[in-house]
């Protein structure tokens, strides 16, 4: 791209990333370390038998799609505030919002599906393998509703008028972090699918 | 996209400006809620103080319980309320005590206590910056650890009990409350209690790679750290990859034991009742578990490991020998304790084979480990030796390592890990090498930057009585545990009088406790030093050590910010003692070569 910053020496970091940035990626480490280690522990405990298959809810697949939409429209508010498009960022940012909700509400819904076919997260008749899949998507629930917080705050930066090319970081943290939770998920169903 | 780096200096600048306006705080910003990384540090430093003694005092009890079973002790009534009755110590709370013993002190005081305190305090002044890298995530993670204390503290003094399943809370023990009184609520707080101790180390070690990574003074290459500093972003690194994981395992613990879901526990028949749960694998757990718990042991040592190469290269006047080499074997230790977890899990009916490849691997840690020792030594080699208290401990720390790391190569063996798992022997090892040896990492720290962190000199004489009296305690009461664990002799075990082949050793068991109770006592030496010291100690100089890096150039109390004017730019690496053609034995970081033309190497010249 056009924009390639050869001021950066003068800033105070001797790598050149935003301290913040850099630590924000450090997070997302260790959120992957412990979906790693429920994946990890998915499959250790299948291999050993005992396995209750059964059907993954389709609305999983949905879901998917909206989580998806909703990295595009995160991309699209980002690449509007470098272009100081403000009311793009401000629809980009709400329909993200939304799409996260929708996703949240659509994850519910699976819950909803599952406990329809007797798939319990715990009680006398669940298996590791329905808890597992109700952990997985509750864990990475829990983040994407920290996400939906940060969405917040960045759309409401973003009506104080603090959302701009000049003042990027919020927003592209922001990015960063929700395309993260919708990578996270991509890589769960895609999990789940294979391993079931 | 580079395009997006555009906003950094603007926010940069801002944060620093907001630094620079911090004059008049009001006593709670100083001293309670500070973002002041030198503040943060001693918290960290009085909380692992006082768990400190909290968990030795945990151990002279159960050690009283081991050197005279047949005793009673009334006199420890009034303390122990209804867990002793008649003088007969309750044996489920035998096991409490051994669990939080090792909590707290792996935990509480070796993690937090050492890493808090020394990573707070030297990361920042020895890379020259003003402070880490966010202050309020710094302050977060130390009160997120307060909190995590306060809950375990409580949990001793619930009516059943604090957790009782070993440190390692292995289920289906530790998640059935029917099993023994410590499963019960105790359990439900350790792990709430270590769910946000995994939070504050989590925001802690982020903040530390953030800020060596990124805001390290002008000259400060990579290569120009001081060991202390590398061995602390290692730390940092390995917590950032392995308490992730132990939080998974954590978080499945507390669904089994409160929402009834089945991930560790299966066909269990319990007090005459079979339980409902199917399908889980305890052994799931244990492989969670020890993929942090392995790397943790070097989360513990590697913070040792820097604290006694910096000071014993500055007591002895020579560089530290093997600067690449010590870095190089941090590396290789950081990448190999992560594949080595299933030593802890030999008997648990694994494939030979896969024992096997981590009996490899594990044997390989020998050999970083023993690069690292081959260089202390080396580095002591020949020098002009000063004794003070903190090389005192440095020194025991090498032997201290020595000797565990040797039993280590022994127990890594399969074959004779299936006499020696779960005996003596094991604790006689990991005490030695990592117990031991990180607590005198740790004093070593203390003795050694107690100047810079207080203003004031601790009492040398004093020092070296503690030291003297710590270390053959420590040989006294761990080496004869080698010895009775080779008989066979069972850890967490209450009472072994009962079986005709361990009764010889009781005068040996009564042997280990009275060196244990006098090495306790000994601490009280160091703790009233330590305390007197801060308020009377002699007043000490801005560089009383005479050393290279750059926390020495601030003034004797820094103040916040650490430097009044500008922050010094470095030159040189920090270990430049006893240079040939220099007028003093040591030159410090930030002297440039244009300086020092007398003593400039060849290579240096162009440098000048
Ligand atoms: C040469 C290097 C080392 C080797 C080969 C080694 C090997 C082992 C093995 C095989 C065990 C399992 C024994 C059993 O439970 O049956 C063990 C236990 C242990 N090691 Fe090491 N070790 C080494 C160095 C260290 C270091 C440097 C530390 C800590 C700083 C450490 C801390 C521990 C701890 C805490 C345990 C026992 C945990 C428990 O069961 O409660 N080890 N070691
Ligand atoms: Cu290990």
């Amino acid at each position: 791209m056009i924009m390639v910053d050869n001021r950066i020496e003068n800033t105070d970091t001797a790598s050149g990333v935003h301290p913040l940035k850099f630590s924000l990626w450090l997070i997302i480490i260790s959120i992957i370390m412990m979906f790693a280690a429920f994946t990890s522990a998915y499959i250790v405990r299948r291999e050993e038998g005992n396995w209750l298959e059964f059907e993954l809810p389709t609305i999983l697949l949905i879901n998917t799609a909206i989580i998806i939409l909703s990295s595009v429209s995160m991309q699209w508010a980002y690449n509007s505030a470098k272009k100081d498009n403000l009311k793009s960022v401000k629809i980009g940012l709400i329909a993200t919002f939304l799409l996260g909700v929708a996703f949240l509400f659509g994850q519910w819904n699976g819950w909803a599906q599952l406990v329809q076919d007797n798939i319990y997260f715990g009680g006398s008749s669940s298996n590791p393998s329905g808890s597992f899949l109700y952990v997985l998507t509750g864990v990475h629930g829990f983040h994407l509703i920290t996400g939906l917080v940060f969405v917040l705050l960045t759309l409401i930066g973003s009506l104080k008028y603090k959302v701009h090319s000049k003042n990027l970081l919020r927003i592209q943290l922001c990015t960063i972090y929700w395309h993260f939770l919708g990578g996270l998920w991509l890589y769960l169903y895609i999990f789940l699918r294979i391993n079931h | 996209m580079s395009s997006t780096d555009i906003s950094i200096h603007k926010d940069v600048h801002h944060a620093h400006d907001e630094h620079d306006h911090h004059h008049d705080q009001n006593f709670i910003e100083k001293y309670i809620f500070s973002q002041d990384h030198k503040v943060i540090a001693k918290q960290f430093l009085f909380g692992g103080i006082f768990w400190a003694f909290i968990g030795g005092f945990l151990s002279i009890i159960f050690r009283l319980q081991l050197g005279w079973p047949e005793a009673t002790f009334t006199f420890l009534e009034p303390i122990l309320g209804g867990w002793i009755e008649n003088g007969k110590l309750d044996p489920e709370f035998y096991l409490a005590l051994v669990t939080m013993h090792g909590t707290i002190m792996v935990f509480f005081v070796l993690t937090a206590g050492l890493s808090g305190t020394f990573a707070n305090f030297l990361i920042p002044l020895q890379i020259g910056a003003r402070d880490m890298a966010s202050g309020f995530m710094n302050m977060l993670s130390f009160w997120i650890f307060f909190l995590a204390s306060v809950i375990m503290f409580w949990s001793l003094f619930l009516e059943t009990g604090p957790a009782g399943g070993g440190w390692t809370v292995y289920p289906p023990l530790s998640a059935l409350p029917q099993a023994i009184k410590g499963s019960a609520s105790g359990m439900t707080m350790w792990l709430i209690s270590m769910a946000l101790f995994i939070v504050s180390q989590l925001l802690a070690g982020v903040n530390y790679i953030t800020t060596i990574i990124n805001l390290r003074t002008k000259g400060m290459s990579m290569t120009k750290l001081p060991l202390t500093v590398w061995a602390l972003f290692f730390t940092a690194i390995l917590g950032l990859l392995s308490f992730p994981v132990l939080f998974s395992a954590a978080l499945l613990l507390i669904f089994d034991r409160s929402f009834g879901t089945s991930f560790y526990l299966s066909d269990i028949y319990i007090a005459g009742e079979a339980l409902t749960n199917t399908g889980g694998s305890p052994i799931l757990f244990q492989h969670l578990f020890w993929f942090l718990g392995h790397p943790e042991v070097y989360i513990v040592i590697l913070p040792a490991f820097g604290l006694v190469s910096e000071v014993i290269a500055t007591n002895s006047r020579k560089p530290i020998f093997g600067y690449r080499a010590m870095i190089g074997s941090m590396i290789g230790i950081a990448v190999l304790s992560f594949v080595v977890w299933a030593h802890h899990m030999f008997v648990t009916g694994m494939n030979p084979f896969l024992g096997s490849v981590f009996m490899f691997l594990t044997l390989i840690i020998a050999v970083p480990s023993a690069v690292k020792v081959f260089n202390w030594i080396a580095t002591l080699w020949r020098g002009n030796i000063r004794f003070s208290t903190g090389m005192l401990f440095a020194i025991g720390f090498v032997s201290l390592f020595i000797s565990g790391g040797l039993t280590g190569i022994i127990l890594g063996n399969s074959a004779l890990d299936i006499q020696l798992h779960d005996t003596y022997f094991v604790v006689a090892h990991f005490h030695l090498v990592m117990g031991a040896a990180a607590f005198f990492g740790m004093f070593c720290g203390v003795y050694h930057w107690f100047p810079k962190m207080f203003g004031r000199m601790m009492d040398e004489k004093l020092g070296a009585v503690h030291f003297w009296a710590t270390f053959i305690a420590v040989y006294l009461v761990f080496m004869p545990m080698h010895y009775i664990g080779i008989a066979g002799f069972p850890r967490r075990y209450y009472n072994w009088t009962g079986f005709e082949t361990f009764n010889i050793f009781t005068d040996l068991n009564t042997f280990i406790s009275l060196a244990a109770i006098i090495g306790f006592t000994a601490q009280f030496i160091f703790l009233f030093n330590f305390l007197y010291s801060i308020f009377k100690g002699r007043r000490a100089t801005e560089n009383p050590w005479h050393s290279n890096t750059l926390e020495w150039t601030t003034p004797v109390l820094p103040g916040h910010g650490n430097w009044p004017g500008e922050i010094p730019t470095v030159y040189r690496w920090p270990y430049d003692y006893s240079k040939p053609g220099a007028p003093e034995d040591f030159i410090p970081q930030h002297v440039p070569f244009s300086a020092t033309q007398s003593s400039n190497l060849p290579n240096e010249k162009d440098l000048e």
